[in-house]
């Protein structure tokens, strides 16, 4: 399945959160959930098991409610388009400590490898820029991976997207916690915020 | 064109009652598909220093939106129509699992002298997918109760964080129709 001179996606994600001091992660129902963990369970992961199409959303309503935060979002190309609207919705607001990862691999991994419509007919590049997010990147190298985790940092430059082509290997599954209350309750916790 | 028929009167106050209501609960974020009945509120909220109105392509990216929302440390309150609610069915399932403080609130159609036939199988069921889905319903039917059911949802929603949608009654908000 795999083609040639495609990203591993382990190291996409580790290259994204290398350096991520304060960064809030989200992933997406899936394999880049897993990612985000296999990278290191952190107080401020945001591990989605379900809500497919949320992910961008949520980073949208966390980005909005801390501004001086940088917000990452890190999702497949399915769980993205599922919720292309909300592009649209990101392109409106323009939060701009928000930044989107799509990890491409053209497949459905998750329920057995089929095809997506990225294979072949979807751009979400272009998708998302002309939802008005003018920072849209096609990226193929782990150069343009660490550039972009740089960019995230940049609280003044967002909102930002890149749609990352990666193999579409099967890797193990790093499993973080599916308590939802409790991954939520921690990032509040690790912002300061009392339960209630 | 559209114009309204049955409204208690043809500028009405109860928007400001849900609007001050809002605000006194500390309601930061907004997302809303835009809907007549909520008119008014929209113009309030997004004339607000203190609230962000934001549009949505869809009622369920609102679900998530305030679950974001509410690990940032804000609150917030969706607003939509009653067949907005049939397109949150799914999203819904994140209230329970991330517990997080949930409002909507929703004009309906699909009663009290609706014209329009397409309107009334979502209207018809969206008291029970809500309860369904794990979501308290309460009603307003009348301009002199809004007040009162607004402080109740809130209070239950954001304190107790028991998921609460308020229903505006179409009797409330005043069936639509068209004219020529």
């Amino acid at each position: 399945m795999s083609k040639a001179n495609l990203l591993d996606r382990r190291q996409v994600v580790s290259a994204l959160l290398a350096d991520r001091n304060d960064v809030v992660a989200i992933g997406g129902l899936g394999a880049s959930t897993n990612d985000i963990c296999a990278a290191g369970d952190h107080a401020r992961n945001f591990y989605l098991w379900g809500g497919m199409g949320g992910a961008a959303m949520i980073g949208l309503g966390l980005a909005l409610a801390q501004p001086k935060l940088p917000v990452l979002v890190i999702t497949g190309d399915g769980e993205m388009l599922m919720g292309m609207g909300s592009l649209a919705t990101i392109g409106l607001q323009k939060p701009s400590n928000l930044s989107i990862v799509v990890l491409d691999n053209e497949a459905y991994g998750e329920t057995g490898g089929q095809t997506s419509h990225t294979s072949a007919a979807a751009d979400l590049v272009g998708v998302a820029r002309s939802c008005g997010i003018r920072d849209s990147r096609a990226v193929t190298t782990m150069a343009e991976v660490e550039a972009f985790a740089k960019a995230v940092h940049d609280l003044s430059g967002g909102p930002r997207f890149a749609n990352v082509k990666i193999d579409s290997a099967n890797l193990e599954r790093i499993l973080p916690s599916r308590d939802g209350t409790y991954i939520v309750n921690r990032i509040r916790s690790d912002l300061g915020f009392q339960p209630i | 064109m559209h114009a309204r028929a049955d409204a208690a009167d043809t500028a009405p106050t109860w928007p400001d009652d849900i609007f001050a209501t809002l605000q006194r609960f500390d309601v930061r974020q907004v997302p809303y598909v835009p809907d007549a009945g909520h008119s008014k509120l929209i113009q309030r909220v997004l004339g607000s220093s203190t609230m962000r109105g934001i549009p949505l392509t869809t009622e369920e990216e609102g679900v998530a939106l305030l679950a974001g929302a509410w690990a940032g440390g804000q609150r917030g309150v969706l607003l939509m129509q009653s067949s907005g609610v049939g397109n949150c069915i799914n999203m819904l399932s994140l209230i329970p699992i991330l517990r997080f403080p949930f409002l909507t609130l929703v004009t309906m159609r699909g009663e009290w002298g609706e014209f329009n036939p397409w309107q009334v199988p979502m209207g018809s069921t969206t008291q029970g997918v809500l309860e369904l889905s794990g979501v308290k319903v309460l009603r307003a039917s009348n301009a002199a109760e809004v007040l009162a059911v607004l402080e109740a949802a809130a209070a239950q929603a954001y304190n107790a964080l028991t998921p609460t949608a308020v229903l505006l009654s179409q009797r409330l908000i005043g069936a639509k129709v068209f004219t020529k």
